[in-house]
């Protein structure tokens, strides 16, 4: 277990590991996204304004009503799921009707609109947010160290991809949802409160959002460009795994993770750029994705 | 002779009018279903039958005039508010969903009320759709796609079927099973607006047609006198 190809484990493992982190968040995300786009037919460019909210939300908490890490889990979610549900009552529902495009314009003002008002507020250096203790320290592993509050992370980021997807797939409200997906009309023809549930879906995906930024807050410094950093990387994630595929998103969010980790180790140079040069081949050789229908 | 005098029908429509869009389909259409009855809506393609079931379940953009179930106006209530008053919809195209399989296809629509039939009742009625549960609901063949279509909106408790051409397109023998199944529930009670366009059908289980030409209903002819007012009707129908 020294080195593999000619180069050392730990630096293999280690960027393997960062892959894994990375993959974790693109899967969280795209995952939201996905689900919001299935039902609502919009792009969420606001996606990564509500990740960052979900840190600056936690970070709140903790400084003026010293609410740690494991309430924030909770809370953050909730108050920023309950912004988007506003959000999603006083404007986008007014949008469907219209072209795609048109939600895409309004969520991406609305998202660099709460970056400018927190950037405002709150500089864009950065705000620390410390790893709770219980997560705090290394494993030992024998061929590396493993931060605990890093696999903690990929733990977290999984057991909430298969939750969200057995919810879809297997309980009575995922079949409303699928459903409501192919057609809408039909399903509110049969008595279910189709207009409600498009509210209830966009506020649990962006909930989804804010849960991967109080992931995020103890890694990567709480700040207002997290999310647009991230979420570029992302809208790729999703382009790649077929626009509006639960599964599809899960598994290319990780998937492109690892490749990015291990472009950093074979060939550093193109490390920024990997996720961009497959998009570009999926979309030549499959534009609906790798797990899209045409 | 037609209408049961005195008793209030359980569907009222008057003056419906109805457009997608700056399309105005349907131009004053006046109807009385009574409770317990099977009604059809005769007519060519175009004349407005299967617009005025949807105008009645809410799916069309603009509507005016008036419409009454069980003596409650409807016409300015969303789809899903209609469909918990106690009407179901069974949708020409089926409406069947790919990506939920017969049992999740079956048990989609919400109970609105008590006193829908089982799914062992539904399975008795249509045994390819126990036999095929787990199968995904665009695999079946059109036949049982229609006997999910309708199987699935006997459970919710709604005691007014609409049904948009559930024989088009099938084969004889599947029609005649239809066929029965609409008799059948006749006699558990349930009251059924039927569009239909194969009127050797429609005369096999209905009490009543309406006939409709450009958006409006022309005629009424009760299921006995079908026979006498076939030179008539011809006109109407194309046939």
């Amino acid at each position: 277990m020294d080195d593999f190809f000619g180069i050392p484990a730990p630096l293999l493992f280690g960027q393997l590991l960062l892959g894994l982190i990375n993959g974790a968040f693109y899967a969280l995300l795209s995952l939201g996204l996905a689900v919001i786009f299935g039902m609502l037919n919009v792009i969420n460019f606001t996606h990564g304004a509500q990740f960052m909210l979900g840190a600056f939300v936690a970070w709140l908490l903790l400084n003026f009503l010293g609410l740690g890490y494991w309430w924030a889990l909770l809370l953050a979610p909730l108050i920023v799921g309950a912004f988007g549900v506003v959000l999603e009552k006083t404007m986008i529902a007014r949008l469907y009707k219209l072209d795609h495009l048109y939600g895409l314009l309004l969520t991406f003002g609305v998202g660099l609109i709460i970056e400018g008002l927190v950037r405002n507020e709150f500089g864009s250096s950065g705000l620390p947010y410390r790893i709770p203790p219980e997560l705090s320290g290394a494993w030992d592993l024998g061929f590396m160290f493993m931060p605990v509050y890093r696999g903690w992370v990929v733990l977290v980021a999984l057991v909430a991809c298969i939750a969200t997807w057995l919810v879809i797939e297997k309980t009575k409200i995922g079949s409303y949802l699928r459903a409501a997906t192919e057609n809408p009309a039909l399903v509110q023809a049969f008595g279910v409160n189709v207009p409600r549930m498009m509210t209830l879906t966009y506020g649990a995906g962006v909930a989804l959002a804010a849960f991967a930024g109080v992931l995020a807050a103890p890694i990567y410094s709480v700040n207002p460009q997290m999310g647009s950093n991230l979420i570029i990387i992302v809208f790729a994630v999703v382009v790649i795994g077929g626009m509006g595929s639960i599964l599809g998103s899960v598994i290319t969010g990780f998937g492109l993770g690892i490749v990015e980790g291990l472009t950093k180790v074979f060939y550093p140079e193109a490390s920024a750029t990997v996720i961009f040069v497959v998009m570009a081949i999926v979309l030549l050789t499959r534009p609906a994705g790798l797990f899209g229908r045409a | 002779m037609l209408d049961k005098k005195g008793a209030e029908p359980l569907l009222k429509v008057r003056n419906l009018e109805a457009w997608y869009g700056e399309s105005h389909a349907l131009h004053g259409v006046s109807l009385d279903i009574h409770e317990g009855e099977v009604v059809t809506l005769l007519g060519r393609n175009g004349a407005g039958k299967t617009s005025t079931l949807r105008a009645i379940m809410g799916l069309v953009g603009r509507r005016s005039g008036s419409i009454t179930y069980e003596g409650r106006e409807m016409v300015g209530l969303r789809s899903d508010l209609i469909a918990r008053s106690g009407i179901a919809y069974c949708p020409e195209e089926r409406g069947i969903f790919a990506s939920l399989d017969v049992t999740e296809n079956l048990l989609l629509p919400p109970a609105v009320r008590p006193g829908g039939l089982s799914v062992d009742e539904i399975h008795t009625l249509f045994p390819n759709l126990k036999e095929r549960a787990r199968s995904p609901g665009t695999k079946l063949s059109g036949g049982e796609q229609q006997m999910l279509a309708i199987g699935r909106i006997l459970r919710t408790g709604a005691r007014l079927l609409l049904l948009d051409e559930p024989s088009e397109g099938l084969a004889p023998v599947i029609v005649q099973q239809i066929g029965k199944t609409i008799r059948e529930l006749k006699a558990r009670g349930f009251t059924v607006l039927l569009v239909e366009q194969n009127f050797r059908f429609a005369q096999t289980v209905a009490d009543r047609h309406y006939v409709m030409e450009h958006g409006r209903v022309v005629e009424t002819v009760a299921n006995a006198d079908l026979n006498s007012s076939l030179d008539r009707l011809h006109e109407y129908l194309g046939v």
